[in-house]
């Protein structure tokens, strides 16, 4: 109530850089996409609805770009002069990056949009107005608004469909924004489960929606502090530090060994997903 | 050529402006009832939205932000120019400025409240805004000081509170003329207590111009502040096209631009629905005029500036907005702004013009249709060719219902000006008396001087 509880309030929500004030500990979930391995099936974005309770909106709004993916797969065509059925494209999987230094978290005027303690970009439903500033400015644009009132409509989740919505996720009503949250229903049963036990939680413990559907194993999510995950291995091998807006890779000159990138880096907003660069004939 | 005629009897200016307050002509109430529906079409628009949902606007998902925005801050923009004739040139020692000074602080008013509404129109959960207002609760939950558009609620509810405290306390001295005018009713009530007792004695005057003054100092950093604070709305963004550092000046000037442009419209009006020739004279629309013209350069400058920061600011995306703006899906309005804001005002340049009042009205209103299309130019192209590749294909056209929205803010805006110019004189009855008498002066001076010549 206080102006010191405000400034008190101030400090816990708000840090300078990524984790120079605050380290992450025990947890900080990351993620590692080989886009080699993806093939562009979109097993993720459907297990990512089935998930996350994720309104399905139809065909016409689909046209009217009012869809709701949180977990978009695009499609990049090669530029090589090749007309359709031989020209080559390449899949991007692209959900929120969970950036470390949001572009979204510093605009909201009711503070919706915050960062959690391991790392995760959190959307709190509850607070939030509606301003869509937050998808104004993300650079990815992976914000996701409901521009109608999903849950009741029947065109969107017949009554026999119900049945099936994950009881661990909320519905989302008219007016409010939503994004990927790493699955942040699998992230905190565990931490619970791992907490009674007195340990934290363990490499393989907990899987993301889109990483269990993933039939090549191109996704994997885990917990960047243990030096034991595989995120972890795949962070350190590729070089690729959460912390740094410019990567080996891009420091080296041609022809690196490196494939580990984050998408618009330059932009300084420290994404939390590690993208491995396509091997293929031509880019190499 | 001067302002005002110098014999122009006092009672007479006062029997001139009371008259504007009774008897309405046929046109003042076919003026008031379009008003009337096509707000009443807004309200309905309205109601549909917020049962439905936002998606009524037609804006989709990387592109979430529209016309309501865009026609925010074009509503904001037109609040600048009151500020600037009633406060910033009372500063100056402007006489010309008296007689119109009340319409444009009214307009002022109006306008901030048409804004207002648009930020609520805007928002999807209209039935949680109080969210961002920082009350005292015992969850010691705060709205985000850092943004911008926190920063923005605020300036405009000082703004707005300011600029109504000194539309009426510039208005006490008339309240009490007209209150020892009219015939006993609910007007004569109304104006015995807003005049707060005027009476008109030395005391009075003095502390009435001390007010009057400071309130005056006070606005004018306000009028500033809310458009650079609208800007940074954008500039504080990371967007290309909106992190851009000219932003505040280039609103602000904007702002006045479109502002001067609405005077110009609602002078012409006024002075044509009230019969006020006598006092809203040739030679001070001139001078507004004038004043447009020099500002319409301002604002094509720094639009030249901020072209010209991005071209060689090596800043791709930025470029690749720029470019966009000028041959993507939005050429035809971008270019429509640019016709509307940076050449017909040049017709302002020529002197037969300067008073040709069916001319000046077309320009006027064409100006502030190409400040409209700049500020929707701000808004939209952003979205569609941003950083991010996937943003590139998505087309977004308003629907109806959008438009509808912003047709009725200008029903809501003139229904609350044409009821202002019958509650309360839209002329200042006792500055153009000093005007006058200003001018009395002035002669008597020069004839003095010509007589010590001889």
């Amino acid at each position: 109530m206080s102006v010191s509880n405000l400034l008190e309030n101030w400090a816990q929500v708000r840090h300078e850089h990524p984790n120079n004030d605050k380290p992450h500990d025990p947890y900080k979930w990351a993620m590692a996409i080989d886009l080699d391995a993806c093939t562009g099936c979109n097993a993720c974005s459907i297990a990512c609805y089935a998930e996350n309770n994720i309104p399905v909106v139809g065909k016409e709004r689909f046209q009217h770009g009012q869809q709701m993916h949180w977990m978009r797969v695009e499609r990049y065509w090669d530029e090589d002069g090749r007309e359709f059925p031989d020209q080559g494209f390449q899949f991007l999987p692209m959900m929120c990056q969970q950036c470390e230094a949001a572009p979204c978290e510093t605009v909201c005027p009711v503070a919706a949009t915050n960062h959690t303690a391991d790392g995760l970009n959190s959307q709190i439903y509850n607070r939030c107005i509606g301003s869509r500033y937050c998808s104004a400015n993300c650079p990815f644009k992976v914000r996701y608004f409901n521009w109608y009132d999903y849950p009741t409509d029947e065109m969107v989740w017949p009554a026999e469909m119900q049945q099936q919505m994950n009881p661990d996720v909320s519905v989302r009503s008219k007016g409010v924004m939503e994004k990927c949250t790493f699955c942040v229903q699998r992230l905190s049963a565990a931490k619970v489960k791992a907490k009674g036990e007195g340990r934290i939680v363990a490499e393989g413990e907990v899987q993301t929606a889109c990483q269990q559907a993933c039939p090549t194993s191109a996704i994997s999510f885990g917990n960047l502090v243990n030096p034991d995950s595989r995120v972890h291995k795949q962070w350190a091998a590729q070089q690729v530090e959460l912390d740094k807006d410019k990567q080996a890779k891009n420091e080296e000159e041609e022809a690196s060994e490196l494939r580990g990138y984050r998408i618009l880096e330059e932009l300084r907003a420290y994404p939390s997903v590690m993208y491995l660069e396509r091997v293929r004939e031509s880019a190499v | 050529m001067k302002d005002i005629r110098e014999d122009i009897a006092w009672a007479k200016i006062n029997q001139d402006v009371m008259k504007s307050l009774e008897n309405p002509r046929k046109l003042y109430w076919v003026i008031l009832f379009l008003a009337l529906a096509a707000f009443g079409f807004g309200v309905g628009c309205e109601i549909y939205q917020y049962r439905t949902g936002m998606g009524v606007e037609n804006v989709n998902n990387p592109q979430v932000w529209g016309l309501y925005i865009a026609t925010f801050i074009f509503w904001i923009g037109m609040s600048h120019s009151g500020t600037l004739l009633s406060a910033i040139l009372h500063l100056m020692h402007a006489d010309w400025r008296k007689p119109i000074y009340r319409f444009a602080e009214a307009m002022t008013t109006f306008s901030l409240m048409t804004a207002g509404l648009f930020v609520m129109v805007h928002i999807g959960r209209l039935w949680q805004f109080y969210y961002s207002l920082p009350y005292p609760n015992d969850r010691g939950i705060w709205p985000n000081f850092q943004s911008p558009l926190l920063w923005d609620a605020m300036a405009i509810f000082t703004y707005l509170s300011s600029s109504v405290l000194f539309l009426f306390v510039g208005m006490i001295p008339d309240l009490a003329i007209a209150r020892d005018n009219m015939q006993p009713g609910w007007r004569q009530k109304l104006y015995t207590l807003l005049a707060l007792g005027w009476e008109g004695t030395d005391r009075q005057w003095r502390n009435f111009r001390v007010t009057y003054l400071t309130i005056a100092c006070f606005l004018i950093p306000l009028a500033v502040s809310v458009h650079s604070i609208v800007a940074s709305d954008f500039a504080m963004s990371q967007q290309p096209g909106w992190h851009v550092t000219s932003f505040p000046p280039y609103f602000v000037a904007g702002a006045l631009y479109s502002g001067c442009a609405a005077i110009i419209t609602l002078f012409i009006i006024l002075r044509y629905v009230f019969r006020f020739e006598t006092y809203m004279t040739l030679p001070i629309l001139k001078k507004i005029v004038r004043l447009t013209f020099a500002i319409a350069m301002v604002w094509t400058y720094l639009n030249a500036v901020e072209f010209a920061a991005v071209w060689y600011s090596h800043d791709e995306a930025s470029k690749a907005v720029l470019i966009q703006k000028m041959t993507g899906t939005y050429a035809p309005f971008w270019w429509g702004m640019i016709f509307c804001g940076s050449v017909v005002p040049l017709v302002f340049a020529f002197k037969r013009f300067q008073t040709n009042i069916p001319v000046l009205f077309a320009v006027s209103l064409l100006l502030n249709l190409g400040m409209w299309l700049e500020r929707w130019m701000i808004v939209a192209p952003t979205f569609s060719h941003g950083y991010y590749p996937w943003t590139w294909d998505h087309e977004q056209w308003p629907s109806l219902v959008a438009w509808g929205m912003v047709f009725a803010s200008f029903g809501w805006f003139t229904l609350l000006f044409m009821i202002f110019c019958k509650v309360f004189p839209s002329v200042s009855m006792y500055e153009v008396k000093e005007m006058v008498y200003h001018r009395t002066l002035h002669l008597k001076k020069s004839e003095n001087a010509e007589q010590g010549a001889h």
